[in-house]
């Protein structure tokens, strides 16, 4: 394998308002390997690749292809010269199919007018001679998940991609499609297409990888092989100091049950059913974690069971009470609490300033109110507390929640959740786009939580979080419940397995 | 599977059967009283034609994620300064083309505030309805002449057909245009490179971004083009239809071309179908004016068209599916 | 983020927090004149003389000060009704169909029933005006939350819709039947509906009340901060103060009476007002803009109707019934636009005349938005737009301008209010993080 650098950075930096998101980067992708760039979220990864994707440009230093310096000023150029990307969120055009998106921008056409025969035909070949099935007619927003990533890959080669870069392309799969996924990028390599794989995750990035470069806050602090290597050690180049890879936790003592969902089912309005007769159980004290790839139904369920939507079927108790649907207050009322999946939508209102949404879901109630007025004292009173004990970092209580990093926004919906009376906690994705410290206070956060007697409902498309944090595990798939399996009996293969729809006998919790 | 269901797949068995109903109202009203038909179809081509241009207009924006509420300014502006420029050079057609170039104007007006500045585009659009009444409102002065409207042209031996004969082959040639349009902007929507990239930036247009389609460009370039067809519209009030002007003559002309696009799902052909039933509850407006029928008084049946606009809104606006993109300004992160 | 926490009070936090919210309109309002008056050189017209012509319009006598005045009070209502929905996220152009809904059925209680106590027949009419226009408010709030109707079309096709039905109703079944009358329009209501608009003599004595009161505001508002009073409830402060600006101004004013009678009754010399004109309606519609302020920042109706508005996919997390929310919007925003038509009823016109006040749907949202969607705000908005409506006839009749040459003024106010971006470049301004950026877009689709 000749080893000349085919795409080279030098001193790159990038700055952002109030962050230096690339600082003096340099990298080297050798001809036919597969670099794998770790590091955790905002380490500056991504930027450094849209950077040479053309989609930013760098404040200085240079970025080289084949040797020769070249400056790439858009997408356009980047193509040119035979860099693909295939980015976190998919680019895809919902409602265009698998063709329509793989030709756009470079159609075949004549005379402006669109040649969509000859075009199928080439995406069938295409797909053949790389092993990447599609349906070229097939509209892409009906496409499973995986089958979208082929896809997305499929546009980079019929650019003639020499070079692709892949951003956390793992995030969407299952453990059996990530192997599908690292068998293509094999065979990509074998056809002499050299690969820039972008991760979080230290154990794919040791199997799939031959280099190793490691990025902390905008720095490449590190650069190595799987060999001469450990995930411990990777850790710590990633994030500076020891890692407790691990969650400390001791063991569970539930009891009865504090949350319960009955037959639900969830009906979507092109006649599928998103949730299929959905029947859990959480303790008090324990953590139940729904496992499954997103997408599976794990975002309606959880919407259905905070009351942001409408149930078809089924029913929804808590400590027993059957609960009316579609009701957040009612459900908040009873003792719910909700981290929501995405926190600056459902979770935040970030104009308004900390006070009031350290409020958001008591602002009616006494002492915030106080007759007919708000009773700002109160109020402010309230958010100082909370913001020392949860530990959020801002200089006043006042500013608006936009300010706040991602981190300090989680925590502000963790202080408000769990500042209330919480008999059963719905967490939904609480870690995604963290940094470590803060995943660790919000896990740390949990136990806590369990050990006080609260039953936690996780859905996480971690499964490491998941084995990590659950007493119990059930895993999703296509809307319904496939299994139900204690922590300590599970293995990634199995909840790999379950969750790609292979069925399987219902253990009973211990 | 059978033939219903198989309509049912290709979403054509509403407009179809809507179709069909008004084939038969039609034969039956000709064979009644063939005067009045012939009266009433020609009005409702006539009544739909800046109707479909503004939606057009609308689609062409839309399509690319711009939303346009200012086409009802567009119209008027350009109604108005297609009348002013005939006033001055006696040209019809300097003046239609004038009309066309101050609609696109503000096409780019509108472009410029939503794609570069960023701002929201439903106060844009508010912006260019205000301002073209004020600067009418402020220019015009009455009693201004001209020297006639544009006539029309009898395509030869086309227009002997029976009813439809003059109803479609007697037509002033922005009506004819116009008809011509739907067909060209269907095709070029859905079959083209153009179209492509266009309805690409509307949906997504990060990963047309991504491809190396430029988003803004494509977006300018529509709403101008978009601003021209309209203004043909306003062109068409002054110059083929009325002959002059007068303040606010659009009458809401601009927010029916709106729900037409809307009710027509944002596709040419859709649009031209759905306005061609506003034309016709429009003509129908002025025919039972004519003929005093049902003693209803002339207020009520002013309101028809816009009632027919909001029960179309209702029974359709919530459940359609616009371009998924548009109303947000694309920043490049 | 070292981001300076600023102090939540004192004189000075207050004047700064005013000229923060105030430079972008004020701005927008000067550039807006500078284009018009680039305008009228190119008409021909000299534009000093123009604008001079409209000041004097607008304040230069008793009765101009007035019309001005009774210009801004409808204006007030309208930008109100328009704040208020966009406070909600709602973009109600419907203001003008609201709005004459409500002048009609005003006017017709005003006619159409005799023999009422003043009072009583004043406040009928104008609830009935309030609520005819809630009612018609309610039509596209309704449409928007069970269909998804965007609310700017069907409100500007109910405009229509309201322009005909009043058009029929003032020519037909609710027309003056005098043998004077040949236009379409309703009889003139009774006596006891009518609004009145008493005066104040302008003497030294009330000019001297006046300024000190203004001085207490400075006071008890600015300069003394909240530490001083002692008292926690933030409510009760604000009533403390206000009753000690009162007690001040009456206080000097009697004591001036009682001491100097003649010296507190001697004219004002230099001033070109006798009298000043307290409309009525005008007050009515400064404390209905109090009012609005108070119910959406202090209570928590308030903050729902806000907090949806902001982002309603929270508000529905927070336990808020959004679509109850829109559905009560709008129907607020109907009530003021109604209520603002029956003021300028039984205020100013004494009948329903179809064809007045065409256009206040755009010149509503034009207030709004130069006040920035706050209630006070729109006070000095309405003020500043219906000084220049009044000032409109004078300048006409003096410098020859047609007063359409007001619109176009105002069409360009509203452009560099919404194109804030462009002002702000000019003025060199950064956005501060308290500012909000209007957003309201969110194409046709149920969100």
């Amino acid at each position: 394998m000749a080893n000349r650098p085919i795409l080279e950075t030098k001193k790159i930096t990038k700055r952002f308002p109030g962050v230096l998101a690339n600082k003096d980067v340099d990298m080297v992708l050798n001809e036919g390997e597969i670099l794998a760039i770790l590091g955790e979220n905002g380490a500056g990864k991504t930027t450094l690749l849209n950077i040479i994707y053309g989609l930013y440009s760098q404040d200085e230093g240079e970025v080289f292809v084949y040797g020769e310096k070249t400056s790439i000023n858009s997408p356009h150029d980047a193509i040119n010269q035979g860099i693909g990307m295939v980015h976190q969120h998919f680019m895809l055009v919902p409602v265009f199919n698998v063709t329509e998106n793989i030709i756009l921008g470079s159609e075949i056409s004549t005379a402006g007018v669109l040649n969509l025969k000859k075009a199928r035909h080439r995406v069938a070949a295409l797909s053949d001679s790389y092993g990447l099935e599609v349906n070229p007619e097939a509209i892409v927003e009906d496409l499973p998940v995986g089958v979208q990533q082929r896809v997305e890959i499929l546009k980079a080669l019929y650019r003639e991609a020499r070079i692709l870069i892949l951003d956390e392309p793992t995030a969407v799969l299952t453990p059996q499609e990530i192997e599908d996924l690292f068998r293509v990028m094999r065979e990509l390599k074998s056809k002499g297409v050299s690969i820039i794989f972008i991760s979080h995750k230290l154990k794919e990035v040791l199997e799939i990888a031959d280099r190793i470069m490691v990025m902390r806050r905008g720095e490449v602090v590190g650069e190595t092989r799987p060999n001469e290597t450990s995930k411990a050690e990777l850790a710590n180049m990633m994030v500076g100091r020891e890692v407790l890879l691990k969650v400390d936790k001791g063991p569970a003592h539930p009891t009865d049950a504090v949350f319960e969902i009955k037959d639900l089912v969830i009906h979507e309005d092109d006649h599928r059913n998103a949730v299929e007769r959905v029947s859990l159980e959480v303790r008090g004290g324990e953590i139940l974690g729904v496992a499954g790839v997103q997408g599976n139904g794990q975002t309606e369920l959880a919407e259905a069971i905070t009351g942001l939507r409408s149930i078809t079927s089924g029913e929804i108790y808590i400590d027993g009470r059957k609960m009316p649907a579609a009701n957040p207050r009612a459900l908040t009322e009873n003792g719910m609490a909700h981290i929501p999946e995405d926190r600056q939508k459902h979770g935040l209102v970030l104009p308004y300033p900390l006070t009031d949404n350290l409020i958001l879901c008591s602002y009616y109630k006494r002492p915030f109110v106080k007759g007919l007025t708000r009773n700002d004292d109160a109020i402010e009173e309230y958010a100082k507390r909370l913001i020392e004990s949860f530990d959020i970092r801002t200089p006043s209580p006042f500013i608006p929640a936009s300010n706040l990093s991602g981190g300090n926004q989680q925590k502000l919906i963790v202080a408000r959740e769990l500042s209330r009376d919480v008999k059963v906690l719905i967490a939904n994705q609480p870690t995604r786009g963290l940094d470590v410290g803060s995943i660790e206070y919000i896990h740390r956060t949990l136990v806590e939580m369990r050990d006080n007697g609260v039953g936690i409902l996780l859905i996480s498309a971690e499964l490491d979080e998941i084995m990590s944090l659950s007493d119990r595990i059930a895993v999703m798939y296509e809307g319904e419940i496939v299994a139900t399996l204690a922590a300590k009996d599970a293995t990634r293969e199995e909840l790999g397995l379950l969750m790609a729809g292979s069925k399987k006998e219902t253990v009973p919790a211990a | 599977m059978n033939f219903i269901t198989y309509l049912r797949t290709k979403k054509l068995l509403l407009p179809l059967s809507l179709g069909l109903l008004g084939l038969v109202i039609v034969i039956v009203s000709y064979l009644n009283n063939p005067q009045s038909t012939q009266a009433v179809l020609g009005s409702t081509i006539r009544q739909s034609t800046p109707i479909i241009l503004g939606a057009l207009c609308g689609i062409m924006c839309e399509r690319a994620g711009i939303v346009n509420i200012g086409i009802e300014g567009q119209m008027l502006l350009s109604a108005f300064i297609g009348f002013m420029v005939n006033v001055w050079t006696g040209n019809l057609f300097i003046s239609v083309l004038a009309g066309m170039a101050t609609g696109a104007l503000l096409g780019l007006l509108l472009a410029f505030v939503s794609v570069t500045l960023k701002l929201d585009q439903i106060i844009g659009g508010t912006v260019i309805n205000i301002l073209a009444l004020g600067l009418t409102g402020y220019f015009y002065t009455a009693g201004l002449t001209t020297s006639g409207k544009i006539q029309p042209i009898t395509l030869g031996s086309l227009a002997q057909i029976p009813l439809i004969g003059p109803v479609l082959f007697r037509n002033p040639p922005i009506t004819y245009t116009a008809i011509i349009l739907v067909f060209v902007l269907q095709f070029v929507l859905f079959k083209t490179t153009w179209g492509l990239r266009t309805r690409a930036v509307g949906e997504h247009p990060r990963a047309a971004d991504t491809l190396g389609i430029n988003v803004f460009s494509t977006r300018y370039i529509n709403t101008i083009l978009g601003g021209a067809i309209a203004g043909l519209a306003g062109a068409f009030l002054t110059l083929e239809a009325v002959g002059s002007f007068e303040r606010a003559m659009t009458n809401g002309r601009g927010f029916v071309a709106l729900a037409v696009m809307i009710f027509g799902k944002w596709s040419p052909i859709g649009a031209w179908g759905a306005s061609l039933l506003f034309g016709f509850a429009n003509a129908m407006q002025t025919q039972f004016q004519f003929m005093g029928t049902f003693n209803i008084p002339h207020q009520f049946i002013g309101m028809l068209p816009y009632l027919l606009t909001i029960i179309v809104l209702a029974g359709f606006g919530g459940r359609a599916r616009p371009p998924a993109a548009e109303g947000s300004p694309y920043e490049k992160e | 983020m070292t981001e300076e926490i600023p102090k939540q009070d004192g004189f000075f936090f207050w004047i700064k927090q005013l000229w923060l919210g105030v430079r972008v309109p004020l701005a927008a309002v000067l550039l807006a004149l500078l284009i018009g008056a680039i305008i009228l050189i190119a008409s021909g017209v000299n534009p000093l003389e123009a604008y001079a012509a409209l000041f004097k319009g607008a304040f230069g006598s008793e009765r101009y000060l007035l019309r001005t005045l009774e210009k801004a009070t409808p204006l007030i209502f309208a930008g109100l009704a328009v704040a208020f929905g966009f406070k909600a996220g709602l973009f109600n152009i419907g203001a003008q169909g609201q709005l004459i809904m409500g002048a009609l059925t005003s006017a017709a209680i005003g006619f159409m029933i005799t023999g009422l106590p003043t009072l009583i027949h004043i406040l009928l009419a104008l609830l009935g005006g309030a609520l005819v226009g809630a009612l018609y408010g309610a039509i596209p709030g309704t449409l928007k939350t069970f269909t998804g109707a965007h609310e700017v079309i069907t409100t500007i096709m109910l405009n229509y819709i309201a322009i005909n039905i009043t058009d029929y109703l003032a020519d037909g079944p609710l027309k003056d039947p005098a043998p004077s009358n040949i236009v379409a329009r309703t009889p003139k209501i009774a006596d006891t509906a009518i609004i009145p608009t008493p005066q104040a003599e302008l003497t030294i004595g009330l000019l001297i009340v006046l300024l000190v009161m203004i001085a207490a505001s400075i006071l008890f508002f600015g300069v003394l901060r909240n530490k001083t009073f002692k008292i926690k409830n933030r409510t009760l402060l604000f009533f403390l103060r206000f009753a000690l600006v009162l007690v001040t101004g009456v206080g000097i004013g009697l004591g001036l009476r009682f001491l100097t009678p003649n010296f507190y009754a001697s004219p004002v010399e230099f001033s070109p007002y006798q009298a000043i004109p307290l409309p009525i309606g005008f007050m009515i519609a400064i404390l209905t803009s109090v009012i609005v302020w108070f119910i959406l920042m202090r209570t928590s109706f308030g903050f729902e109707i806000r907090t949806v508005g902001l982002n309603p996919h929270a508000a529905k997390y927070a336990g808020i019934k959004v679509r109850w929310m829109v559905v009560l919007a709008m129907v607020i925003s109907g009530l003021l636009a109604g209520l603002g038509g029956a003021v300028e009823t039984q205020g100013v016109i004494y009948r329903f005349q179809p064809g007045f006040n065409v256009g206040l749907g755009f010149d509503g949202i034009t207030i709004a938005l130069l006040g920035r969607n706050h209630p006070l705000g729109v006070i000095f908005a309405a003020l500043l737009v219906g000084a220049m409506k009044a000032g409109s006839n004078v300048m006409q009749f003096d410098a020859g301008v047609p007063s359409q040459i007001i619109d176009v003024i105002q069409a360009l106010m509203l452009f560099f209010v919404a194109a804030d971006v462009i002002v702000r470049w000019v003025i060199r301004a950064k956005p501060k993080s308290g500012e909000e950026k209007i957003k309201l877009t969110s194409g046709w689709g149920n969100q």
